[in-house]
């Protein structure tokens, strides 16, 4: 019998077990999956941050556990179920590639709450959460755009996914805005995490000439390179990274997702989660723009503080018309502004960037 | 004063002891090391061996998941050891891994959504071949051109992943995947799917096949003319070579084992617990069998033994972290402690210590 004890068995006897606890007034478990380590400086130290405000806010009533370095294969899903086994009420998964297994665990344990980030599948006790990156993309390409000298600026892409590419062209468009001769050089490092490889891509596109340096993988490698080679501007990538500021950090776009992390706990607590889809911006404040160094003139600095204004209210959206695609075809009209869904999917470059999306 | 004095024979006591004591003193240094750390040592060390097996509220779900985790490293770990007898190489699995299972998803893909029962079998085959095609490479350098089959193997791996990376976003990706990279679900899809065969054991085809392994190798290697022949030309290259043994036959023998066992793991593998081809698919079975291997003393039932344990510190681990809160890396560290003390004690298999003035040579 022991060894016939199915996961079912088990499944039922956590979930019996949560029951057990709610009535006496138990602790709510919340878990993190994480992708990397949690002092990655980057987007899973910020997700770490988030759930130590979890902590915070809710002290002694929530208990938080986390795995870190969880590979994004066959071991996600067992390290997810496991999380559940332990008794945990909402478990945030906080990669693209736990997508799969989050769905397929979540089957399993129809009583706990699911927050997939940045995917794109739900179910009744699966939300999807993801910020938006793009629109401090913007105020990084002005920054950068206005900058550069050398009129060519390195990016250092991790992953060919939309959410990839939307932040390549809002940069793009925007330096390009203010800077019609810029050109973008694109490495695509296929890492979210890897110090070494990150620090190599950022020291051949500043030995091709780039003096500005935007990352979108999560280690402070890239930060380091730029200031060894000196004269390079970079930006924070998902965290502040302000020990590399004033130079060559100029700013950063910051995830915060303390406020979604304590809001979801909530109502985990309340009783009154549902599945959702959240894709929040500057407006919110799930998107955070890092404090602008002084190394930035005084004039590009007000510039991009009224555009970081103008996106937190609505008034100005990062991918307004007229923008044509990189086949030279239109995609946005004059004054027409992206919708949602083709910025989800978003699988091509605007015009003017060079090389191909690698397939 | 205290030498080392070489054995004429290896110890077989020691031979037989070294693993064990390795895990002893893995335990006991490991427990230093969570000690520093601030978290409870002998708590930390029972969450690891212990309460994958035995806890109420894991052992149901972990212990099915050890034969999950085994699988894959007991079926790599077989097929490099045959080569590390004979003295071949081959670092590289973790890429004969990788082209199985793009191979064998390959396979299966072009013909989506089929729902013939050949389709699982047919991809098991390709699979094989895949793996096995990767490790010719090195294979047919080492015997044409007299390359060097660790960097060869070991610098394939860097091509496969690159390959991985380009087909999740390209040619295998899932057509309604919104744009991201990743095949289509095999799991979902029935016909392609490797299932567990008894529900909640854990046992899927890529157990089975780890077993069978096990048997076929230990038959190869104690009954049969090429398994003497692969052993005599690992201990006595020359003397292997005056009884006919044609070493470039067996360099072909032993790297084609090896990768199309490894690919076996990776079809079994992204068929089942991985559910599809993405770009982090591998996960570094193809490096921690190597480990397994030499634990298992490159004997069958020793890797069979060896991968349940290097699967039991992964689980292990997992819940170590989850409960505890021990970093990571920690876990990494542990399981290195475990071949490092592993490689230490091995020198008192082939060399004992003399304690006292020794006979003068």
């Amino acid at each position: 019998m022991l060894r016939r004890t199915l996961l079912a068995t088990a499944a039922a006897a956590a979930m019996a077990t949560t029951a057990f606890g709610a009535e006496h007034a138990e602790k709510t478990k919340v878990g993190f999956i994480y992708v990397g380590p949690i002092g990655d400086g980057g987007w899973t130290y910020e997700h770490n941050k988030g759930r130590l405000a979890v902590e915070e806010e809710f002290g002694d009533a929530v208990e938080t556990v986390y795995q870190e370095s969880v590979p994004e294969g066959a071991d996600a899903e067992r390290a997810i179920t496991q999380m559940a086994l332990s008794g945990a009420d909402l478990i945030f998964t906080t990669s693209f590639g736990y997508m799969d297994p989050t769905i397929a665990v979540a089957e399993k344990f129809p009583d706990v709450k699911f927050e997939h980030a940045t995917g794109y599948k739900r179910a009744d006790n699966v939300s999807t959460y993801s910020a938006r990156f793009y629109e401090g993309r913007a105020i990084q390409g002005h920054i950068a755009g206005k900058m550069t000298e050398t009129n060519k600026i390195g990016y250092i892409a991790s992953f060919p996914i939309p959410e990839v590419i939307r932040g390549i062209n809002s940069a793009y468009l925007h330096a390009k805005k203010v800077n019609p001769d810029v050109e973008f050089s694109i490495v695509w490092a296929y890492t979210w995490f890897d110090p070494a490889k990150e620090a190599d891509a950022a020291r051949a596109l500043i030995e091709n000439g780039a003096d500005v340096i935007l990352q979108h993988t999560d280690s402070t490698a890239p930060q380091a390179a730029a200031q060894e080679a000196g004269g390079i501007i970079t930006f924070g990538q998902a965290s502040d990274m302000s020990e590399f500021a004033p130079l060559p950090r100029v700013s950063s776009i910051i995830d915060d997702w303390a406020p979604y992390y304590i809001a979801r706990t909530r109502a985990v607590m309340d009783g009154t989660w549902e599945s959702t889809d959240t894709w929040d911006g500057i407006g919110p404040g799930m998107v955070g723009i890092g404090e602008i160094s002084d190394a930035v003139p005084e004039d590009v600095k007000a510039e991009a503080l009224a555009m970081k204004d103008a996106i937190a209210s609505g008034e100005y959206h990062p991918f307004t018309g007229p923008i044509n695609k990189q086949d030279g075809s239109v995609w946005l009209a004059e004054g027409e502004v992206a919708d949602d869904g083709t910025l989800l999917g978003m699988d091509f470059y605007v015009e003017g960037l060079t090389g191909e999306i690698p397939n | 004063m205290i030498r080392l004095e070489k054995r004429p024979q290896p110890s077989r006591l020691w031979t037989a002891a070294a693993p064990l004591i390795a895990v002893v003193l893995t335990m006991l240094v490991g427990g230093i090391m969570f000690a520093a750390l601030g978290k409870p040592p002998v708590e930390a060390i029972r969450t690891i061996f212990w309460d994958p097996l035995f806890n109420p509220q894991f052992a149901a779900y972990s212990r099915p998941q050890l034969l999950v985790k085994a699988g894959p490293l007991i079926l790599i770990a077989i097929g490099l050891s045959l080569g590390f007898r004979a003295g071949i190489w081959n670092i590289g699995a973790e890429g004969q891994y990788i082209m199985g299972a793009v191979i064998g998803a390959g396979a299966g893909l072009a013909l989506y959504p089929s729902e013939s029962v050949l389709i699982f079998p047919m991809m098991v085959l390709a699979g094989a071949l895949g793996g096995w095609a990767w490790a010719m490479i090195p294979a047919i350098l080492k015997t044409r051109f007299g390359t060097n089959e660790i960097l060869v193997s070991l610098m394939l791996v860097y091509v496969a992943e690159s390959i991985l990376a380009s087909v999740s976003s390209g040619l295998l990706r899932n057509p309604e995947g919104m744009g991201f990279p990743g095949s289509r679900n095999l799991r979902q899809w029935e016909a392609a799917s490797n299932q567990e065969l008894i529900a909640g054991t854990g046992m899927h085809w890529g157990v089975v096949a780890a077993f069978i392994a096990v048997i076929l190798a230990y038959v190869l290697l104690a009954r049969h003319i090429q398994g003497f022949n692969i052993r005599l030309s690992g201990e006595a290259p020359r003397a292997a070579r005056f009884s006919g043994v044609n070493p470039a036959r067996i360099v072909i023998l032993c790297l084609g084992i090896a990768g199309a066992l490894a690919g076996l793991a990776g079809l079994f593998e992204v068929t089942g617990p991985a559910g599809q081809i993405s770009i982090d698919f591998n996960s570094g079975y193809g490096f921690t069998a190597i480990i397994v291997a030499f634990l298992g003393r490159l004997h069958p039932v020793g890797i069979l033994l060896a991968g349940l344990l290097m699967a039991l510190t992964y689980i292990g681990g997992e819940l170590a972290q989850l409960m505890l809160g021990v970093p990571g890396a920690s876990i990494q560290l542990f399981q290195g402690m475990l071949l490092f003390f592993l490689l230490g004690v091995d020198v008192f298999t082939n060399y004992r210590i003399r304690i006292g003035q020794g006979v003068a040579a």
